[in-house]
C-alpha cells in the first residue's frame, strides 16, 4: 500500500480516538464534580467559539459583516436562515470590498 | 410499538441533519477537488472522507501533502486539529449513560462538530439522545459527505473562483450559527468572550491549530470556577 493510504488510515484511528477518549476517560469516575460538570456544559460555545474569532479578527468589512447578520439572524430563525443570511451577505458584499 | 418510534426518530434525526448536509456540500466537494490538486488519487479522496470524516483535518492534512512533509507530521497536525473532540466526546458521553457500549462505539465515529452540537441540543428532550435518532441525522451528513468527495475529485475543477463564492467564510459562518444555538446556557457570554479573545491571542502566538483547544480550555476552565450555585451531579450508568 502507498504511503498516503498509510497515512489516511493513521489519522483515521487517531481521529476516532479523540471521539471515544473523552468519554472513555470520563466514564471511569463515578460521579462528576459539579464543577466539572459546569465546565463541560461550557465545551459547545467555548469550541464552537475558538473556529469563528480568528477569522472574524482578521476578516474585512464583507467578513465582519456577514457575521453580524448571521447572528441576528440566529435570534429569530434556525441554522438554515443563519447560513443563507450570512451566506448571502458575504457574496454580496464581497463584490464591493474583494 | 418500539420499531414505529424507531423509524420516526431516525428520520427526525435526517431531518435535523439537513441543513447540516447542505451546508458542507461545498466544502466536501472543495475537498474533493483539492485533494486531486494535491496529487490524490479518486479512491485516496474518497477513502480519507470516508474514515477520517473531519473536514477542516482533511484540508491541513492536504495543506501538508503538498508541501513534502514528513508522514508522521501530516498524521500529528490531522490529530492536532481533531484534539477538541475530545471535550466533545467527554461533554455528550454523560448523556449516552443508556447506550450499550456498542451503539456507544458506533456514535462516535460519528461524532463531527454539528452532529455534537444538534445532539446537545436534542439532550434536552424528553427521553435524550436516541441512537435512532442519532444515526439517522450521522448517516445522512456522512454520506454526504463521502459522495462529495467523490464528485469533487470529478468535477471540482469547475470551482475556479472560491473566493469570489465566499466559500472560505463559510464555516465560520456556519459555525458562529451553532455558537448562538447554545445562548441560553449559564454563563454563555463570559465563556464565548474568553474563549474568543484567548483562541485570537493564542492564534498569533502559539499558532495555528493549537488556538482551538487552548481557547476553549480557558471558556470552560471560566465556567468551572465561577460560582453557578447548585447543580444536580451527573450519576454514569
Amino acid at each position: 500500500m502507498s504511503v498516503n493510504i498509510w497515512i489516511i488510515l493513521s489519522a483515521a484511528v487517531l481521529t476516532y480516538l479523540t471521539r471515544a477518549g473523552g468519554h472513555l476517560v470520563l466514564s471511569r469516575f463515578e460521579r462528576i464534580h459539579p464543577r466539572v460538570e459546569a465546565g463541560l456544559d461550557a465545551v459547545p460555545a467555548a469550541v464552537l467559539t475558538t473556529l469563528v474569532a480568528p477569522a472574524a479578527a482578521s476578516g474585512g468589512p464583507a467578513e465582519i459583516a456577514s457575521l453580524v447578520v448571521a447572528a441576528i439572524a440566529a435570534l429569530r430563525g434556525g441554522m438554515l436562515t443563519v447560513f443563507l443570511c450570512g451566506g448571502a451577505t458575504l457574496i454580496v458584499l464581497r463584490q464591493f470590498f474583494g | 410499538m418500539a420499531g414505529q418510534d424507531a423509524r420516526s426518530d431516525f428520520w427526525r434525526g435526517v431531518r435535523a441533519g439537513l441543513p447540516v448536509a447542505v451546508s458542507i456540500v461545498p466544502f466536501g466537494i472543495l475537498f474533493g477537488a483539492l485533494a486531486i490538486d494535491n496529487g490524490f488519487t479518486t479512491f485516496e479522496a474518497v477513502l480519507m472522507s470516508a474514515t477520517v470524516y473531519a473536514g477542516a483535518s482533511q484540508l491541513v492534512g492536504l495543506q501538508l501533502f503538498g508541501q513534502h512533509v514528513p508522514a508522521w507530521l501530516i498524521v500529528f497536525s490531522i490529530f492536532a486539529v481533531n484534539f477538541r473532540h475530545v471535550l466533545y466526546s467527554a461533554a455528550i458521553g454523560r448523556r449516552l449513560g443508556h447506550w450499550p457500549n456498542w451503539k456507544k462505539a458506533i456514535g462516535f465515529f460519528f461524532l463531527v462538530d454539528p452532529q455534537y452540537a444538534e445532539a446537545e441540543r436534542e439532550a434536552g428532550r424528553p427521553g435524550g439522545i436516541g441512537f435512532s435518532w442519532y444515526m439517522g441525522m450521522g448517516l445522512l451528513i456522512y454520506l454526504g459527505w463521502v459522495v462529495e468527495a467523490w464528485i469533487g475529485s470529478i468535477a471540482g475543477r469547475f470551482i475556479t473562483d472560491p473566493h469570489a463564492l465566499g466559500l472560505d467564510f463559510l464555516l465560520p459562518i456556519y459555525f458562529l450559527g451553532l455558537v448562538m444555538e447554545f445562548r441560553h446556557r449559564p454563563l454563555w457570554l463570559p465563556v464565548v468572550a474568553v474563549s474568543a479573545v484567548v483562541s485570537v491571542v493564542a492564534y498569533h502566538t502559539v499558532g495555528s491549530p493549537w488556538h482551538v483547544t487552548i481557547g476553549a480550555l480557558a471558556g470552560i476552565l471560566l465556567a468551572a470556577i465561577m460560582p453557578t450555585g447548585r447543580r444536580p451531579q451527573t450519576v454514569l450508568a
